[in-house]
């Protein structure tokens, strides 16, 4: 039976995101389609899927995202959607732990990438937000609410950066050991 | 670059590819013989073969080459002497590192 599920999390805590599908997943409920706020699933055998999420580099559907997908499906990982350059897979396997970078540089490439995307939506949003706060007081001309609404998603965006530049740190500290 | 350590996953890689293999044999082939120690993960991987692929340390044979089970047309991979090579050198850095270790320790 299918089964819609509508949740928000911030682009930040995609790690929550992905415990959460696998939770839902050892429930017996499988990713089958992701859409804005909205998860649909379907019956499974508790813990019969694994969830992952995954950034790409590239938003649209380019030759080489898609050989990258094929290559894989053909180790057994189905691909369940995308929402913007996120994309969502699931894997039959019995590891809890159904990840698609074993190695830490991979895992520090991908945290930079999302947070030079973040960074993007944080300047774009104080960029707004100041300007449209200094021409509503200094011209009367602007809506002041947007302005403050821009200049607060500005300041999320930015908490979200720090805490994923100190997660990459943590990673960055390992390599320095570990391979 | 003759003095680099391989990574973990290349060394394992490289050593699979003397005989070719699809992707997803890769990873078997790596957890099997590491004996389960070594899972490697898809995304890993796929970088991996391309960036062997860009330096010329293996090659992915033509399709025609390419085993057709079931309709699928999985690409495989296989060494070339270069990466061969990379594989001696390795082998000797580790065997080093093994040496000195023993030799240390055992003092």
């Amino acid at each position: 039976m299918r089964k819609t599920v509508h949740k928000w999390f911030w682009v930040w805590d995609f790690d929550e995101e992905e415990k959460w599908l696998n939770e839902m997943a050892a429930k017996g409920l499988a990713l089958v389609g992701v859409g804005w706020c909205r998860y649909e699933f379907e019956d499974c055998l508790p813990g019969e899927y694994a969830v992952c999420l995954e950034f790409f580099e590239n938003r649209c559907n380019t030759v080489e995202n898609t050989k990258y997908i094929e290559f894989l499906e053909e180790t057994g990982i189905e691909h369940v959607g995308k929402l913007l350059r996120w994309h969502y897979f699931r894997k039959k396997t019995q590891e809890k732990n159904f990840r698609l970078y074993s190695d830490n540089v991979s895992r520090v490439k991908h945290l930079t990438m999302i947070i030079r995307f973040i960074a993007v939506l944080t300047g774009v949003n104080l960029y707004m937000g100041i300007y449209d706060i200094f021409v509503y007081f200094m011209f009367h001309n602007s809506i002041l609410l947007l302005g403050v609404v821009n200049l607060l998603c500005g300041t999320l965006c930015g908490y979200g950066i720090v805490r994923l530049i100190q997660k990459r740190k943590r990673l960055e500290t390992e390599q320095q050991i570990f391979e | 670059m003759g003095n680099s350590a391989l990574t973990e996953a290349v060394y394992y890689i490289l050593l699979s590819l003397v005989e070719p293999m699809h992707g997803y044999g890769i990873m078997q082939n790596v957890e099997q013989l590491s004996g389960g120690r070594v899972k490697l993960a898809a995304g890993t991987l796929y970088g991996a073969i391309n960036t062997l692929l860009e330096k010329g340390w293996i090659v992915a044979l033509p399709e025609n080459n390419i085993l057709k089970e079931k309709g699928s047309r999985k690409k495989e991979y296989l060494i070339t002497d270069r990466g061969k090579e990379m594989l001696r050198c390795e082998i000797q850095r580790l065997r080093e590192l093994l040496e000195n270790g023993n030799r240390i320790l055992e003092q």
